[in-house]
This record gives C-alpha cells, sequence and structure tokens, in this order.
C-alpha cells in the first residue's frame, strides 16, 4: 500500500501540493504515482520564471515504462525547481514527497487549493487504480 | 485471474509485481527494473519464463515437417543432438505467425514459442502436419528458468547435481543438453551469456531459492524488455506479426534459401518480395537527448519531401546500460544516418544505427 500523507493536497492525476511556512506552494507526484511508474528517467519541469496555471500541461515526468504530463494544483509564477533531479532521477522514487519534489509555485490565488483531493478523497482514487 | 507459473508465490513472497501478460500473472519487477538490468550485465539474474509454450515435435518425419514448417532450415541442426535455431514461422503470405528457438533433442525436436500466441501457433503446427508422420506435443508440466549474465553458468553449476553442473559448463552457444530430467541451454533474450532452463515444475522452487541464496536477482518482464531491446532482439506483436515480412523485421538472415527445392511455408510470397525490393526495414534509433522513443511514435525519414515518407517506432525505451533512449523501427529503406520522431508534439532528431546496441555489457554505438 502505498504511502498518503494527510497534511497534502491532491489531484486525481496524482500530484501533491504542500504550502510551505513562505505561502509558495511545492509540487511533486505521489507515492503511488512513482510506484505505477516504475524507475523515473528524466523530469522536464517548468522553468523558473514561468508560469503554470490549473489544468494546463506543466511539465512531463519519464519513466522506463511511460511518459507522465505533470499538473500544477495551483496557478502562478515557478519561483524553484529541483534540479537535483537532473542528475538523480530516481530520486522522485526513493522519496516522492520529500527530496523527490519537482517546482515550487507563488500562487497568483490560494483559494485554488480548496477545489483539490484531500487526503482520504486521493486514497479512494488511488486504492481503485490498484 | 490468469494462468500462473509454479513459481507464482515465490514471486510474490519475493515482492514481484505481478501483471497480466497473455493471459498469465508474471512478475514485471521485484524494485527497480533498472537495477535488476544493471544485475544481468554486470553479474546474474534470473526470469521465469515458464509461460512460455514448449512443444515437442516427435515422430519419424519431424525433421521433414518442420523443414516445410519454418523458414530456417532445421538441417543446420546436423545429425547430433544439442544444436539450437532461431527461426521464423511464416503464414502462406509471407506474414510473421510467431518467431521461436528450435533444439535438435536427437530423433526429435523441441520448439519454445510466445505464449501469447499459443493457440494460434499450436492450431497452425497441427493444420501444417497434416500427411507427416509426427505428433506435436504441448509440455505445460514443465517450467522454464532464465538464467543470464556474465556469472550465470558458475551459479547454476554451484547449486546443481555434479552431472548437470559439467554438462553446462561444457555447452557451446547456441547449444542444449538434456541431462536428468532437465533441458539445459546456452541460450537467452539479454544478450549476455546464460542459460534457459527447462525442468519438472517440481524442481523449479529450489532451484530458484538456490539460485537466490547466491545473489541471483530474480528480474521481471519489465528487465527483460530493456535487455533484449539493447540486444537488438525482437518482440514478437512489436517488430514482427502476420502482416509484417520479416524481411521488414530485420530476419533476413533466419530464412534459409537453399536448398531451393525446400518449399518452406511462405517461402514463394517472401521470395517475390525478396525480388522487387522490399519497401521497408528494421533500424535501430539513438536519441542521447532527454526523452524517451516509445513505441507507436511516427518516423520521419526526409522531412524536405512533399508527403515525407513515415516510419514507425516498434519498440522504444530508456536504455539503463547506456543512459538515453534507443529504439528499433520500421522505416523506408531510403533512411539516411538521422532522421526525425514525432515525440509528444516536437520533432525530434535520432541518430539511425544498426539494430543491436549493446553486446556482453559492452555498447555497440
Amino acid at each position: 500500500m502505498s504511502e498518503i500523507r494527510t497534511e497534502l493536497k491532491y489531484l486525481a492525476s496524482h500530484e501533491w501540493a504542500r504550502v510551505e511556512e513562505d505561502g509558495s506552494v511545492t509540487i511533486g507526484i505521489t507515492d503511488h504515482a512513482q510506484d505505477s511508474l516504475g524507475d523515473v528517467v528524466y523530469v522536464e519541469a517548468p522553468e523558473v520564471g514561468s508560469t503554470v496555471s490549473v489544468g494546463e500541461e506543466a511539465g512531463v515526468v519519464e519513466s522506463v515504462k511511460a511518459a507522465s504530463d505533470i499538473y500544477s494544483l495551483v496557478s502562478g509564477e515557478v519561483i524553484a525547481v529541483n534540479e537535483a533531479l537532473e542528475d538523480a532521477p530516481e530520486t522522485v522514487n526513493a522519496s516522492p514527497y520529500d527530496d523527490g519534489w519537482f517546482f515550487k509555485v507563488k500562487p497568483s490565488d490560494i483559494s485554488e487549493l480548496e477545489n483539490a483531493l484531500d487526503a482520504d478523497a486521493y486514497r479512494e482514487i488511488a486504492e481503485a487504480d490498484e | 485471474m490468469g494462468n500462473k507459473t509454479v513459481l507464482f508465490e515465490t514471486h510474490q513472497e519475493m515482492q514481484g509485481k505481478m501483471v497480466d501478460f497473455g493471459g498469465w500473472d508474471m512478475p514485471l519487477n521485484y524494485g527497480s527494473q533498472i537495477e535488476e538490468h544493471h544485475q544481468v550485465r554486470r553479474h546474474a539474474g534470473m526470469f521465469d519464463v515458464s509461460h512460455m509454450t514448449i512443444v515437442d515435435v516427435t515422430g519419424s518425419q519431424s525433421k521433414a515437417y518442420l523443414r516445410h514448417l519454418l523458414a530456417n532450415d532445421v538441417e543446420k541442426l546436423g545429425g547430433e543432438p544439442g544444436k539450437a535455431l532461431y527461426s521464423a514461422m511464416l503464414n502462406d503470405s509471407g506474414g510473421v505467425i510467431d518467431d521461436l528457438i528450435v533444439y535438435h533433442m536427437g530423433g526429435w525436436y523441441r520448439t519454445v514459442v510466445n505464449c501469447a500466441t499459443r493457440e494460434k501457433d499450436l492450431a497452425w503446427m497441427r493444420r501444417q502436419a497434416d500427411g507427416f508422420d509426427v505428433a506435436i506435443n504441448e509440455r505445460p508440466e514443465l517450467a522454464m528458468i532464465a538464467v543470464q549474465g556474465p556469472e550465470a553458468i558458475g551459479h547454476v553449476g554451484a547449486v546443481t547435481s555434479a552431472a548437470r553442473s559439467a554438462a553446462s559448463a561444457g555447452l557451446s552457444v547456441f547449444q542444449g543438453v538434456q541431462v536428468e530430467e532437465w533441458f539445459i541451454a546456452r541460450t537467452g533474450y539479454t544478450g549476455e551469456d546464460g542459460l534457459e532452463v527447462i525442468l519438472p515444475e517440481a524442481d523449479a522452487e529450489a532451484f530458484w531459492r538456490a539460485l537466490a541464496q547466491r545473489g541471483v536477482v530474480p528480474c521481471g518482464l519489465a528487465a527483460r524488455d530493456t535487455l533484449r531491446l539493447e540486444a537488438g532482439m525482437n518482440l514478437y506483436g512489436n517488430e514482427m506479426d502476420e502482416s509484417i515480412s520479416p524481411l521488414a523485421a530485420n530476419m533476413a538472415w533466419t530464412l534459409a534459401w537453399e536448398p531451393q527445392t525446400r518449399d518452406f511455408v511462405g517461402r514463394a510470397a517472401v521470395l517475390a518480395e525478396r525480388q522487387r525490393q522490399p519497401s521497408h526495414k528494421l533500424v535501430g534509433l539513438v536519441l542521447e537527448g532527454r526523452g524517451v522513443l516509445r513505441a507507436g511514435q511516427a518516423v520521419i525519414v526526409d522531412a524536405a519531401a512533399q508527403a515525407p515518407a513515415k516510419g514507425v517506432v516498434t519498440s522504444g525505451t530508456y536504455s539503463p546500460t547506456l543512459g538515453f533512449s534507443i529504439a528499433l523501427a520500421r522505416v523506408p529503406v531510403e533512411v539516411g544516418d538521422t532522421c526525425l520522431v514525432e515525440m509528444r508534439n516536437k520533432q525530434v532528431a535520432v541518430k539511425v544505427v544498426k539494430p543491436g546496441f549493446v553486446r556482453h555489457g559492452q555498447s555497440l554505438l
């Protein structure tokens, strides 16, 4: 059974979001997502300074098995990307909620997160998918 | 639920992620598929391939029958038992019904065909047997374990009987031997040295566990696919099927045209195609930048043309050994040194190479 953290928000497409103390929002993919994808070999995150929008493709994660689009849970400016994934994409498999984060957004409207799933709602989706 | 091999519970116990594969519940991976891949290239790994279909051909006309059935010629196997041959089994129009390996057992033959094509293969083999004194018997009671990698033969020798150990150490490449109820062959699907062992189901679990004890890692279908693709080996259903000529699937080397009097199934159709020049061929593609080539992506051979000739990626993956993406693709024969692949709404330039990227742990590029 994959790990689902109660403090995070989720999308049905298997991304998570964490609101940081400075008000920024960190985005990554869930433990269930990394397990389904298998060994991650490339992460294509949006560029720092670019804008992401809810519902629009923000990046791509590729495993040996498949490519999958990445969506943000909030709209706004990308203020950081996890450059460590360039040389060590396997970090996404090893630590999907911590060291394997994808990018950080300065949200233009934090209330967008209210539309995201909580841990219980996401768990139902992840379990149905197993 | 699908069919299960005798090792199903052992796979689950070893954390195998079980998936459906041609109607069988088989392990996709046990952890990291990349790590399993590296173990086979550097040391040794083992694969449960008991889902594959073993079909024994016996009877006084078994050789004549196989010389009719197969595009390659079992006459090449000589008079003594032991040698193996890779062949296509064609239909009348020259399409590939399946690819298989045939072992000369001494007076009879053992074939190993794909599991996804089992029913149509058996039906075809029986239909073609009309008029020959042969018996065609499936052997579902046998398990099959492939132990692959530079250290594989040593590990097998260490965990089995003295007779089996000696016999397997003495095998040449593409040779097999029957010893104490086990058939051991120096064949595989990884581009590494190693053995494929066909054994009674009752012996399989103990053999598997003894190998694991020695550090031979269990490997799943995912690593099997990246290994065979690095080795440039075809996968039935990807590189070829009944609509595809062996000439367009890098299988010309498996077609035995001599002697001309041997009228194997599909000969006339493939010969006619060869004489008018095939339109497509199978090549290797290399993408050294980011991204992963995937089966089904379109390949553009001459971008300057009004209506560019297109090919298709038949198998694509990330190569763990090379660290970038490789693929097999069926493309128009006029392909040059580079071409374009349509990947996720972009056209990406790739190098065109011979099919085959890694052998015995070393890059062929």
